[in-house]
């Protein structure tokens, strides 16, 4: 089973989010069915299953790629994917020379349209203090091992601008529709602390 | 303003230990407070910066000892008050009126 490593709320944390929603509701600040309908959208609907998409078609149509890295908003529109901590977006090729890493010191800034909502670790105080002087060490705990000749480049997102990192396409994938190739596309790897699956390694 | 959100490069955290498989929201508690917190944004009485800088504007202690809902409450709850939406008393009431509620 997994573990989550966040603290367990303030004894009165609970009480007080009851508290301002019933006061917010009373005060038909907010719609009950509005806020359903949100968490209902990014607990089910939007979510890296997004972001493996676009870069399922950067992999398999070079005039896409080449669009999705001079003008990502606007390439991931293309796809559908669109709205609220998504509005400028940069993506960032990984290749044999560079791989490229993304945090958010400050806070937990996140591509929400191609990712969803970020993970507890993503936004936890050692991701954010120690990938921007210690990305190498970072990536071994996430079981990610590069040659010492690759380039890393760590990107620290900011309220305005999200990053995306695109993957490189493994080996042995030539024969893969954009769909399976889709399935190889883990949310590390396109946060930068992992890599896309193998198609032989995958169960 | 120093707080302690800014955490680049700082030495000391330990271990990642990043969650295999972890749920969207690990608590109701968490989906109520996310959900509030964007259906507010969207009155436009604050923007982006604004919301961040009222979660950072946490004691630093609490800041890191707190998780991140935590954070987003605390926010919103200095804005909702800084915004004239509610009164310090309103949400002390009706935490006391909910809990007792939830004794009976």
């Amino acid at each position: 089973m997994s573990k989550h490593h966040h603290t367990d709320p303030l004894p009165d944390t609970v009480l007080r989010v009851k508290a301002l929603e019933s006061l917010l509701v009373e005060k038909g600040l907010v719609d009950p069915a509005a806020l359903d309908e949100l968490i209902e959208t990014y607990e089910t609907k939007v979510g890296p299953r997004n972001g493996a998409q676009v870069v399922a078609k950067a992999w398999t149509d070079p005039e896409y790629k080449q669009r999705l890295l001079e003008n990502a908003t606007d390439a991931i529109v293309e796809l559908g994917f669109e709205g609220r901590q998504g509005e400028n977006m940069v993506v960032l090729e990984n290749t044999n020379e560079v791989h490229n890493m993304v945090v958010c010191t400050l806070c937990s800034c996140y591509p929400w349209p191609v990712l969803g909502l970020p993970p507890v670790w993503y936004k936890s105080a050692p991701y954010r203090a120690r990938s921007v002087i210690d990305p190498r060490g970072v990536l071994q705990e996430f079981d990610v091992e590069l040659p010492e000749t690759t380039t890393i480049r760590v990107w620290d997102s900011t309220a305005e601008i999200r990053y995306m990192v695109l993957p490189q396409r493994p080996a042995g994938t030539e024969n893969l529709s954009e769909e399976q190739l889709a399935d190889l596309v883990t949310r590390n790897s396109m946060i930068g602390t992992g890599l896309a699956l193998d198609p032989e390694s995958k169960e | 303003m120093n707080g302690a959100h800014d955490l680049g490069g700082m030495h000391g955290f330990g271990p990642i230990n990043p969650a295999v498989d972890e749920p969207v929201f690990h608590e109701e508690w968490e989906r109520r407070a996310f959900a509030i917190t964007l259906a507010m944004g969207s009155h436009g009485k604050w923007n982006l910066d604004m919301s961040r800088y009222a979660r950072e504007s946490m004691e630093p202690g609490e800041y890191l000892s707190t998780s991140y809902y935590e954070h987003w409450i605390h926010g919103l709850e200095l804005l909702l008050l800084e915004k004239g939406f509610l009164t310090e008393d309103e949400i002390q009431q009706r935490m006391t009126d909910i809990a007792t509620q939830e004794k009976t």
